[in-house]
Formats: structure tokens, C-alpha cells, sequence
């Protein structure tokens, strides 16, 4: 069994040991440790009943848990919580909820997410997020304390859930844990749990973008435009999947942004050719995206589908009602006058833009856009 | 063992010989710098003479308190400052002739023409332990 199955089961043992009264922070401890047993010992030797397995081993970690701290306190009493019942209902939903809980802050969230919900442990945590092992777990510890009182079966909010996966997705890779493979798995996990055409938007969303992802970077790490990208590289097996659920999700009639955002991306998908994209379908869904969302960031983009839909100039008029302040609007400007056929200008803007970028494959990106554009005519001043 | 830090200024450091805004290079000397640079971290990993390294980005503003009660003062983006940090390098090695020989290999990455950049870095040393047997 490998090691991402092992962890899919980490949500409905959580709720079993929270379910039979264990509290949430040391039954969490306690999971944790099973899983770290479990892929030690079980490829070796496999259970016939792997979440019946790892229910027994979790429980008994946390019994020894709290035996030890029970006679670290020296108590005379009986604390140990009682063994009851295997129930049936499943509460990795109610495990989402929790700990995207509205009390955390984004970044408490995603750690507790990949933690308690996708087993992940905290070493590896803090090495997709490039902080210290002592840090994220303090993070983590804290993010327990302060849920600590939510009571286990209160409904949640889908949409904090889907915001922390999101963010999950967007931190890419790094290190040994793909956190974007990480996302995709945990956000299917979320759908066969709750229907929701949201929920769907945003896995169609992820499978639609990570099917690009070996045509977006050059073998030296630079990043490759779109346009520019191996069409023949992109995963169409994913597509069509990502395609399919967004359908599903699309005919049940309540658009949300992600899935808005992923009909954007299946367009792009859909297209043989840069050239034979369909821009004015996707302006046409930037609008419906700015209806719901009223984000300045969904108008920059919507600038650029303009001027790929009606030509550079609609693009830059598209432009000039929004704030230059903006993030990426430099960028973007630059992108719009070279399409213009003012290459000079184009080139200096894309200078200016790889100053403001705020990563360093973009400024990088950038950089090359302003060297390519200043090979071609007079250097610009 | 001591740590160093190679820092590397957007502004402020004396000119380097091979002055070329990055803008005037060719595609493939933007591709050959960066890849010198990635290696020149990459061979410090394999020798354990590697602790971090980071970029900054080109802007940031100065913060301040400014009393019980009330809001932090900020000044900037610091557009104006004649110093500008744009990133480091930490390193543990054995010697400070150690750290002077690795600050002038990263100094040499290619810049215009593939010819090295022979930009200024700074090479600062950590304050060490106290050490535990004094006489």
C-alpha cells in the first residue's frame, strides 16, 4: 500500500477516536503516530483491514498517551477515556470543517489541513513551506488549541475549506512532498464526501491547471508562457477529467467562482493551437467571474482576453480603467504594447515589471521578455 | 566551522567590471547565469558548506514604533535608499581565506558576452560561540 492511500484513511480514523471521546488534539497525536507506524510496517506486512488496523493502534497510542500523562500529573484518579463503538458515520467532512475553521488564521489552516486531514507529517510540512520542523509545529500545536472548544459536529463553511485547499495547490512543489498532487488528492477526497458544485469547480480547477504543469518550465527552471507552451506535453487525461466534473458541476446551475475560473481554464485546455483559442468565450466568462467576485485581479485578466478577443488596443483601454498599482498591471501593460507593435515602450515596461515582480522565476520571465524585445531594435533608454 | 554571509546589493556596492543591465544580455546569457548560480549552490550542498540562500525583492519600506497605542510609522518604499540588499548567501566553512575563495567564485558568474560579472559582494562573518574551554 503506498504511502498517499495510507494517508486517505487519516480523516475517518480521526473521527473515529474523536467520535469515541478521545479530544481532538491528543487523538490527532495519536493518528499520527499510527500512520508513521502503518508505513513502516505495512508494506512489509499488509493488514486485511487497513482503517481497522490503524483504529486499534491509534487508540492504543492515545491510551498510552494518556496514561503516561496521567501519571505525569500524579492523579489518583481514572481519566482514561472509555473504548466505545466503531460507529458508522464518517466524519472526514466534519474534519474539514474543523480545521479550516473561520477562527484560524490561512496559514494555521493549511498546516492543520495537511496535517490532521491529509497525514502529512510535520517534518514534511515544514519542508514544503521551507520553515523550521519547530516552528511548524508550534503552529500546528497552537492551531489544535484554538480549536480545541469547536464542538465536532457544528456545520462549517464549504467556502473556508475550499480557500485553504486552493492556497495548498498555488504553493506548487518543493522539497519531497508535492503539494499541489497533495491538494488535488485531498480536494477528491472532499467530493465523495459532500456534493457541492463549488467543491467540484475547484478539483475541476486543479486537474485542468496541473495537466499544464510539465509544459509551464523550461529544463533551466524558466517559466514558458501559455502561448508559447508544448501543447503535446499537456496531460489529456486529466483534462478530460477536469472537463467532465466541471460539466457535471456546471449543469447543476449554481456558478461559483471556481468554477468559472476552471471553464477559463478548460478553454485554454480545449485549444489544439495558442491561436485557436476561443478569447471571446473566455471574456465572456471573466465577466460572469468580475459578477462574482468584483476582484481587481479578474479585471487585469479579463484586459488581456480583451485584447486577445478585439485586438491590443480594446486590451489597453480595457487597461487604463484600472489601478496601475495593481499587481502585475506593469506586466501586463508591457504585454498589451508589444502586442501594439510598440516594442520600445513594451521593453521598458517589462524592465519595470521584473522589478515589482514578487517571485523570481517571474522576474526572471520578465527580465528575458525585455532582453528579447531589446535584441530585436535599439537598446532602450 | 564559521558562517558567513555573501550578501549581494541591487544598490550601493562599488560597480562591477562587466556593468550590463541584465535587460541588454541575450536570452541564453540570462539561462547561463542562472544555471552558473543554481550549480554554484548546488556544489556547496555536496561539499556541507551550504546553510541558506535567499532573494529579496527590490522594494520594502522602514517601520518604526511610534508610541503606546498608536500605529507603527512606516517610510517608503525606500526607492531613494543608496543601499539596497538583493540577497544572501549563508555559508559554514573552515576558514575566512575559505569564504573570501567562495565569495569570488560566486562573483564570477556570467553576466554580458558570457564574461564574469566580477561583482562587489559583501562577505560578513557571524559572531561564533563562546567556546566552552577557555584556557
Amino acid at each position: 500500500m503506498e504511502e498517499a492511500l495510507i494517508r486517505s484513511l487519516t480523516p475517518a480514523v480521526l473521527g473515529i477516536l474523536v467520535r469515541r471521546g478521545a479530544d481532538f488534539a491528543a487523538a490527532e497525536d495519536a493518528v499520527q503516530d499510527a500512520l508513521v507506524e502503518a508505513i513502516r510496517v505495512w508494506p512489509e506486512d499488509p493488514p486485511r483491514d487497513p482503517k481497522g488496523w490503524l483504529v486499534t493502534a491509534a487508540w492504543r497510542k492515545f491510551i498510552d498517551a494518556t496514561r503516561a500523562e496521567t501519571a505525569r500529573k500524579r492523579r489518583e484518579e481514572h481519566t482514561e477515556p472509555e473504548q466505545g463503538p466503531v460507529p458508522d458515520t464518517d466524519d472526514t467532512l466534519q474534519l474539514y470543517f474543523l480545521c479550516a475553521h473561520p477562527k484560524l488564521t490561512p496559514s494555521s489552516a493549511v498546516a492543520l489541513t495537511l496535517r490532521a486531514v491529509g497525514g502529512l507529517t510535520t517534518r514534511q510540512i515544514a519542508q514544503a513551506y521551507l520553515v523550521p520542523e519547530a516552528t511548524m509545529a508550534q503552529r500546528i500545536s497552537r492551531a489544535k488549541k484554538t480549536v480545541g472548544d469547536v464542538r465536532f459536529d457544528q456545520p462549517g463553511d464549504v467556502a473556508t475549506v475550499l480557500r485553504v485547499l486552493y492556497l495548498v495547490f498555488n504553493e506548487g512543489y518543493s522539497g519531497d512532498v508535492d503539494l499541489a498532487a497533495e491538494a488535488i488528492r485531498l480536494t477528491r477526497q472532499l467530493a465523495t464526501v459532500i456534493d457541492h458544485p463549488e467543491v467540484a469547480g475547484l478539483l475541476a480547477l486543479m486537474l485542468l491547471h496541473h495537466a499544464r504543469r510539465a509544459s509551464r518550465t523550461a529544463k533551466d527552471g524558466s517559466l514558458i508562457a501559455l502561448a508559447e507552451q508544448d501543447r503535446a506535453k499537456w496531460d489529456t487525461r486529466l483534462i478530460a477529467q477536469g472537463v467532465e466534473i466541471l460539466q457535471n458541476a456546471l449543469a447543476k446551475d449554481q456558478l461559483g467562482e471556481f468554477q468559472a475560473q476552471a471553464a477559463i481554464a478548460a478553454l485554454h485546455a480545449d485549444a489544439p493551437k495558442a491561436e485557436e483559442t476561443d478569447w471571446v468565450q473566455i471574456v465572456e466568462w471573466y465577466d460572469e467571474l468580475a459578477n462574482l467576485t468584483d476582484s481587481p485581479i479578474v479585471r487585469l485578466n479579463r484586459a488581456v482576453a480583451v485584447a486577445e478577443a478585439d485586438g491590443p488596443r480594446a486590451g489597453l483601454k480595457a487597461l487604463s480603467q484600472l489601478d496601475p498599482e495593481l499587481p502585475r498591471y506593469t506586466a501586463v501593460a508591457a504585454y498589451l504594447h508589444e502586442r501594439d507593435g510598440d516594442e520600445r515602450t513594451a521593453a521598458g515596461l517589462y524592465v519595470e515589471a521584473a522589478g515589482k515582480a514578487s517571485n523570481l522565476a517571474e522576474r526572471e520571465y520578465l527580465t528575458r521578455q525585455a532582453a528579447r524585445l531589446n535584441r530585436k531594435g535599439p537598446p532602450h533608454q | 566551522m564559521a558562517k558567513y554571509l555573501l550578501l549581494k546589493h541591487y544598490r550601493g556596492a562599488p560597480a562591477p567590471v562587466n556593468n550590463v543591465p541584465m535587460d541588454q544580455w541575450t536570452p541564453d546569457e540570462i539561462s547561463a547565469h542562472i544555471q552558473y548560480m543554481n550549480d554554484f549552490a548546488d556544489k556547496l550542498k555536496d561539499t556541507g558548506e551550504f546553510v541558506d540562500g535567499q532573494a529579496l525583492e527590490m522594494t520594502g519600506a522602514w517601520v518604526r514604533y511610534d508610541g503606546e497605542g498608536k500605529p507603527p510609522v512606516t517610510d517608503g518604499p525606500f526607492a531613494e535608499t543608496k543601499d539596497l540588499i538583493a540577497g544572501w548567501m549563508i555559508i559554514d566553512v573552515d576558514s575566512y581565506e575559505r569564504a573570501v575563495t567562495l565569495a569570488g567564485e560566486l562573483s564570477a558568474a556570467p553576466g554580458k558576452d558570457g564574461k564574469p560579472i566580477h561583482e562587489w559582494l559583501e562577505v560578513r562573518p557571524f559572531y561564533g560561540n563562546a567556546p566552552t574551554i577557555t584556557e
